[in-house]
């Protein structure tokens, strides 16, 4: 091909000046642009089901997991971290909402709710969470009861409402009835009641989904070892205050 | 003579075939695999759980797309070059029917929807069990055949490459959307406006026409692995309706044609 094209040299002096001119106008004109700042921008609101099942072109399972691939990043954004605390809750409930509606039995929303934003240390945004994974869970009791579980523990040791523990453990034992749901599951209720701190708590509830062989997926393993792993440790000073201070997330 | 009307649609076919190899459309196809797998390698290490059902989900639903994008822009851009060179003026003034050249013609580009299917295919087997990667894969066959069949009726029709890709965009994008359209039709049924009840009829008659492709490679297969055996001979029966009423209607197209 190279063979094809003639020498350098034919390509007429006012052809390379326009070039060597139009490529210096071009990074002339992005270095004077002032540079880019970082804005941290509010998460929309969720588009309606429809919306969302037109465009996913049959695809609704992809979607799903993109939509919450983009609801899940929406806290790092470009060059800006946004706490939890700084979200919408309720839009962020509608988006994890819609990624239900679009592939019902995944898992990633409720863990999201119970584990990532269920933490946030503001107790209104804490109940709005646990509110969530309480009402999905009555759709599929058998498949989601870890996520209620887990929002017991929070209820019982972060909101310091043990009615609430008492009503999440007591939907398990009622709902979760399949045969997939470990005995353990169903003792909630009592475990909740006995006089044992979160660390503990939480590392029996994890420790026994972990033991149970019902967590395959190498991802998940991870992060609730690490959570697990955390546990395991003793608190520092600034987290024992955190912790009575009601709170621990971001 | 029997003999001879079989061995020409054939060799027709091995000819499409033969050029779609030598446009290096098999590097493209390796190429677009190699894409998927790092996009979805890359996108599952930012999930936090359910990581292998990210990666099956995206991989499934990128390399429906790749494949399907790739066999409708060779199949128009192939018959719109044929049709400058004279290719299809030389084969016409040959002494055979013209429904022997069209069916040559399609069998060369069904031939050709056989490689991603298999090379796709093979990739969803890492990632599924092999009846439902086997499934996923006959799946993408049969909607690359559709929509190979509807490229070649519309680049018969329009041409020319743009309103061809376009026309098989648009068409493809709807028998995908069908679905939901025809929910959200039903959702509205009450709708007392003309304009709704003309817009609910026309989402209606397009349910009837078109075929239903949100029901074909189901990415929830690779993912939940529930594909069954009805859904294999549902999407066969309506692979076999559909590419011989599209090429019944390419017929009738290449029959009118003063050439």
């Amino acid at each position: 091909m190279a063979s094809l094209q003639k020498p350098l040299s034919v390509v007429p002096r006012a052809v390379w000046l326009l070039l060597a001119a139009a490529l210096l106008l071009q990074v002339g004109w992005q270095a004077s642009r002032p540079p880019l700042r970082a804005q941290a921008q509010a998460l929309p609101p969720p588009p309606s089901s429809a919306a969302l099942r037109l465009a996913a072109l049959g695809e609704p399972v992809a979607l799903a997991r993109l939509t919450m691939l983009y609801v899940q990043g929406f806290d790092e954004q470009a060059g800006v971290s946004v706490g939890w605390r700084q979200l919408d809750y309720v839009t962020v409930i509608g988006w994890l909402q819609r990624v239900l509606d679009l592939d019902p039995r995944g898992q990633s929303p409720l863990l999201a709710a119970s584990q990532v934003y269920g933490a946030v240390g503001d107790p209104v945004r804490t109940r709005q969470m646990l509110a969530f994974v309480h009402a999905r869970f009555a759709q599929d009791p058998d498949r989601r009861w870890p996520w209620l579980a887990h929002a017991a523990l929070v209820a019982k040791h972060r909101l310091h409402d043990l009615p609430l523990a008492r009503r999440y453990a007591r939907d398990i034992r009622l709902h979760a009835t399949g045969a997939q749901v470990p005995a353990w599951a169903h003792e909630l209720e009592a475990f909740i009641a006995e006089d044992m701190n979160e660390r503990d708590s939480a590392r029996a509830l994890i420790g026994g989904l972990l033991q149970s062989g019902r967590i395959t997926d190498p991802r998940e393993l991870h992060f609730l070892e690490q959570r697990l792993d955390q546990l395991g440790q003793p608190p520092s000073p600034p987290e024992q205050q955190q912790q009575q201070n009601g709170a621990p997330g971001r | 003579m029997t003999r001879m009307m079989l061995a020409m649609p054939l060799t027709i076919a091995r000819y499409t075939l033969l050029e779609a190899l030598r446009n290096r459309l098999l590097w493209l196809l390796i190429g677009a695999a190699l894409g998927a797998v790092a996009l979805a390698g890359f996108l599952q290490e930012l999930a936090l759980t359910e990581s292998h059902a990210l990666q099956a989900a995206l991989l499934g639903a990128v390399l429906r797309l790749a494949a399907v994008f790739l066999i409708a822009t060779f199949v128009i851009t192939s018959m719109v070059r044929e049709a400058s060179d004279k290719g299809l003026e030389l084969l016409l003034a040959l002494p055979m029917p013209r429904a022997t050249y069209l069916a040559g013609k399609l069998a060369g580009f069904g031939a050709l929807a056989v490689l991603p299917a298999l090379l796709f295919g093979a990739l969803a087997l890492a990632l599924a069990p092999a009846g439902q990667a086997a499934l996923w894969a006959f799946s993408l066959l049969c909607e690359c055949w559709i929509v190979a069949a509807f490229s070649l009726l519309c680049v018969l029709t329009l041409q020319q490459v743009l309103p061809a890709l376009a026309a098989a965009l648009a068409f493809y994008v709807m028998a995908r959307a069908i679905g939901p359209l025809l929910l959200m039709s039903q959702a509205g049924g009450n709708a007392s406006s003309p304009g709704q009840q003309v817009l609910g009829g026309a989402i209606d008659l397009l349910g009837l026409l078109l075929p239903h492709l949100d029901g074909f490679t189901r990415s929830d297969w690779l993912v939940y692995h529930g594909g069954t055996g009805a859904d294999l001979l549902a999407i066969a029966a309506q692979t076999a309706l559909y590419v011989t009423l599209l090429a019944a209607a390419g017929l009738f197209d290449l029959y009118r044609k003063q050439i």
